[in-house]
């Protein structure tokens, strides 16, 4: 065995939060070697336009590389799946053979697209799943052939994004999802419906409270058919499969971390936990991938597959990262995303999880522009908005200050809240937005 | 709005979308690299050509939300 | 400035006090002890960033503070029974948008961007640079300028009329209105029933020759902002009912006057105050834009905007009840030394600028863009042009108002004009 690289603080993950992290080293005043492994062969690129712009053809794949916001003098190791970790020897072990010593580790692997199982019908061509840049490029050329009809298994953001491209470029489109409405996890059935009327304005074949079972291929293996649990089928010759995703850990087995497909457990200060529950000083975690208890929610472990969390988890990881261990600052944070989807720009903040009242507190349902807001046990949760984008941080700071729901009466355009049901479906219904995306 | 093709090297700026409330300063700021869509959907060129340079400075610091993000400078080569 | 300082719940009483007009920000700074700041009429100033940054995004604050509107009585029956109380329920149904609430503001607003469009904006760049040139060529041969009568006046209000259509040779009409309409944002104006029928009159005025020159553009659209909103919408119906049409041209109408005035003299004030500064822009005018965004901040042309809140508002420490005014002291939020490191000092280069001087939230300056576009060429064109300019009188004298805030006349001795 070859000697490992001496390679100083590596971050794992060629991704906004590996990039915004080790922007952060630098500016905290690291000077060491730094070392940047990433899976695919390209340089941190930015997700959120895949599943729009990119997918609607007003914007080539290769154009999303992110801007790096300080030097980095960093040493790149690209196209370098990372297949192990050796906590007892600090060395990480690439693909290729390579193995990189540590000084620390910043774990930001992120996530991957849940697949199709391959026995109904994962293997066939034209079964498309987005998360990468290449995937967007690949499903971009599918598209542009000009299918006859468009199946999206899955009505969370991803598939509710890629169905609004699908009819901007004027594809017949059918989406499926086991839930009455789009959105359902997320953000319940009553604020999920109107997403459903935007689908149906759209031309969009919605499907609630259907599963696919299989998928079926032509002589040639190219799909051509989804069967549905209940009997019924669709003929369909490309298909995205919208199923969420799952966090990137797969290299972690076996290196005596809190790691499964959930993600990599952290302590309050982004330290990865150890099998027994320590925290190991030197490898920390942000992004998708990191699991870690949010103050905000009581100390629920969370894990935030966002934008945002990915640039202020990475950001905060380093600060701790370099700070000595009587300097672990706990990260909070408020989750928040963005949407576009429709014609209709929707951002949210905070979690929906246990909601059990919902109020439109701002403009209507009927008018596609409104705010609502989420309440658990007379708390003030979350909140959405459909082009209201600008009262938004209103309710983010009542979130944060524990307001009772509802935050907010007497706005100046809805002096009483409506209140709607929850419509949370239950916890076993699969759904594509189990795991919100990126 | 694509990459540029490279005689004229691209800037990479991205926006911070949970910061813009829709604005729209860097659409008249910049033209050519930002466009507001519908209400508030901010559409954005994230590879403008390096010839665009003033333009997207002036869109950075019009932002009443300062959302914009830009790397001006090539990438840096690989660390040897 | 006065010697005596007020106490703590009269401050706001001495900001709208002429005396203080020159330099108002010791005011502010004592203002910002407390982000929210009870005054003697019931009224909260809200003058720290964070504080103003939160309200602006807070939907319980109503922009419909104004009093109703009330025209006086004229003896004449016919008018004081029937037709005024009809007049006075239109205007206060149809007052400009800044003082509207949603849905109606979103709605209006909407409109209006619609035909502020960018190629429209972009088009104007030409004629500004024209304008600007030509007002100064114009004072070739004087040894004095006064940078208010003869560029930061004419030139927004050549600008203005162009984008929205109304002839330029009707601005000598509409001069005295516009300057009386703009006092609806001076506090003390609503408290004044004088002042308040002026502004009255004003509008009727205003009002009669909008609606004549509606008509006009209807009869014979042209490419112009007013032709626009005047027309059809793409379903072939108006886009606006007939009141909220007239009160819109005239708030466009007005803010081209009242404020970009402001932003190129203030802009220039300090810029001869800070001639350093003066001689960088001269030799890089691409830092215009960094200049124009410090002016901006520190010292701007809108200073603050009252609001109304619906609900009870705890912030600051501080419970604001339904029903109180608030003052949004955007001016004082800008030099915030919580948010802006030496806030008090006029620095282009500083990082993270994000000032109130185009307001925030909902109400954030329509205009915005095109301020700036003149604001940049105006203030370019004179580093570049007058030769060792200097201020005649500093501080110079300063037009009433205390919200929309601006030298009266900035006078600027040269040694010519290249």
């Amino acid at each position: 065995m070859s000697a490992a690289e001496l390679a100083g603080i590596v971050v794992v993950g060629a991704s906004l939060a590996g990039l915004r992290g080790a922007e952060a080293l630098r500016r905290g005043g690291y000077e060491g070697p730094l070392t940047i492994v990433g899976a695919e062969p390209h340089r941190p690129y930015d997700r959120p336009p895949l599943s729009k712009h990119v997918l609607a053809g007003e914007l080539a794949a290769d154009a999303t590389g992110l801007p790096a916001l300080a030097p980095l003098r960093a040493r790149w190791r690209l196209g370098q799946p990372t297949v192990g970790l050796d906590r007892a020897d600090r060395i990480v072990r690439l693909a290729d053979g390579t193995r990189l010593a540590y000084d620390r580790l910043l774990v930001a692997t992120g996530a991957e697209a849940r697949p199709w199982p391959a026995p109904t019908g994962g293997t066939l061509t034209g079964v498309f799943t987005l998360r990468g840049r290449d995937d967007a490029a690949a499903l971009r050329a599918a598209l542009a052939a000009g299918p006859r009809r468009v199946l999206i298994v899955g009505a969370g953001l991803i598939g509710c994004e890629a169905a609004s491209c699908c009819r901007d470029l004027g594809l017949a489109v059918t989406v499926v999802d086991p839930n009455p409405t789009p959105l359902a996890r997320s953000l319940g059935t009553g604020i999920g419906g109107v997403i459903a009327a935007c689908l149906r304005d759209a031309g969009v074949a919605f499907r609630p409270g259907t599963q696919v079972r299989a998928f079926e291929g032509d002589g040639a293996g190219h799909v051509v058919r989804a069967r549905f649990a209940d009997g019924g089928a669709i003929e369909a010759d490309l298909v995205i499969a919208a199923l969420g995703a799952t966090r990137a850990t797969g290299w972690l087995a076996g290196a005596g971390l809190r790691a499964d497909a959930g993600g990599l457990t952290c302590d309050a200060a982004c330290r990865a936990l150890a099998a027994d529950g320590t925290p190991c000083p030197d490898i920390y975690a942000a992004g998708d991938v990191a699991r870690w208890p949010i103050p905000v929610y009581g100390g629920r472990l969370v894990s935030v597959e966002h934008w945002g969390n990915a640039v202020e988890q990475a950001g905060h990881a380093a600060r701790n990262m370099l700070a000595g261990p009587d300097d672990q600052r706990p990260y909070a944070h408020l989750p928040a995303y963005w949407s576009s989807q429709f014609g209709i720009n929707i951002k949210a903040v905070g979690l929906t999880d246990g909601a059990d009242s919902v109020a439109v507190v701002q403009g209507s349902r009927a008018s596609r522009r409104f705010l609502a807001v989420y309440g658990r046990a007379g708390q003030t949760i979350a909140a959405v908005s459909f082009d209201q984008a600008r009262w938004l941080p209103a309710y983010a700071d009542a979130i944060l200050a524990g307001r009772p729901f509802p935050p907010i009466r007497d706005a100046t355009d809805r002096a009483r809240p409506e209140s709607l049901a929850p419509g949370f479906p239950s916890p076993r219904a699969v759904s594509a937005d189990e795991f919100a995306h990126a | 709005m694509s990459a540029s093709d490279g005689r004229d090297p691209a800037l990479r700026i991205v926006v911070d979308l949970n910061r813009c409330q829709g604005y729209a300063q860097c659409c008249y700021a910049a033209p050519g690299a930002f466009v507001l869509r519908g209400h508030e959907i901010l559409f954005y060129d994230p590879s403008p050509p390096a010839h665009r340079r003033g333009e997207i400075e002036r869109a950075v610091l019009a932002c009443p939300v300062r959302a914009i993000a830009v790397q001006t400078a090539a990438d840096e080569e690989d660390v040897a | 400035m006065p010697d005596d300082t007020p106490p703590a719940d009269a401050l706001f009483a001495a900001v709208l006090d002429p005396a203080y007009r020159a330099d108002p920000y010791p005011l502010y700074a004592r203002l910002r002890e407390r982000p929210v700041s009870r005054q003697r009429d019931g009224s909260y100033v809200v003058s720290a960033h964070a504080a103003i940054r939160s309200l602006l995004f807070d939907p319980r604050l109503s922009s419909e503070d104004l009093p109703p509107s009330r025209r006086p009585r004229t003896g004449n029956p016919l008018k004081d029974w029937i037709l005024n109380p009809i007049r006075n329920r239109i205007a206060t149904a149809h007052r400009p948008l800044i003082f509207r609430d949603p849905p109606d503001h979103d709605t209006l607003r909407a409109l209006v961007m619609r035909s502020f469009t960018v190629p429209r904006v972009e088009a104007l760049r030409g004629r500004i640079v024209r304008d600007v040139d030509a007002l100064l060529d114009a004072c070739r041969g004087r040894d004095r300028i006064c940078l208010v009568d003869d560029l930061s006046y004419p030139l927004p209000v050549a600008v203005i009329c162009d984008l929205l259509g109304v002839p330029e040779a009707d601005e000598p009409r509409f001069q005295a209105w516009a300057t009386e309409l703009a006092t609806a944002l001076e506090p003390d104006a609503r408290h004044d029933e004088a002042g308040r029928h002026r502004i009255v009159a004003a509008f009727d005025a205003i009002s009669a020759y909008m609606r004549d020159l509606i008509r006009e553009k209807r009869r014979r659209p042209a490419d112009d902002m007013l032709s626009e909103l005047a027309g059809p919408g793409p379903d072939g119906r108006r886009l606006m009912g007939a009141f909220d049409l007239i009160s819109t041209a005239i708030l466009l109408l007005v803010a081209g006057h009242e404020t970009t005035v402001n932003l190129i003299t203030n802009g220039m004030l300090q810029l001869l105050r800070h001639p350093r500064e003066l001689e960088r822009l001269r030799a890089d005018p691409e830092r215009a834009p960094r200049v124009i965004e410090e002016v901006l901040r520190f010292d701007p042309p809108v200073h603050f905007r009252t609001r109304k809140a619906l609900g009870a508002i705890e912030i600051g420490g501080v419970t604001i009840p339904q029903g109180a005014p608030v003052v949004l002291l955007f001016a004082a939020g800008s030099r915030d030394p919580e948010r802006f490191p030496d806030p008090d000092r006029f620095d282009p280069d500083r990082a993270d600028n994000q000032h109130f001087g185009f307001g925030g939230g909902l109400h954030y300056c329509v205009g915005a863009p095109l301020a700036r576009i003149e604001a940049e060429i105006a203030l370019v064109a004179l580093c570049r042009r007058l030769r060792e300019p200097r201020l005649v009188m500093d501080p110079p004298p300063y037009r009433p108002g205390a919200s929309l805030r601006g030298p009266e006349q900035l006078h600027i001795g040269i040694a010519g004009i290249d």
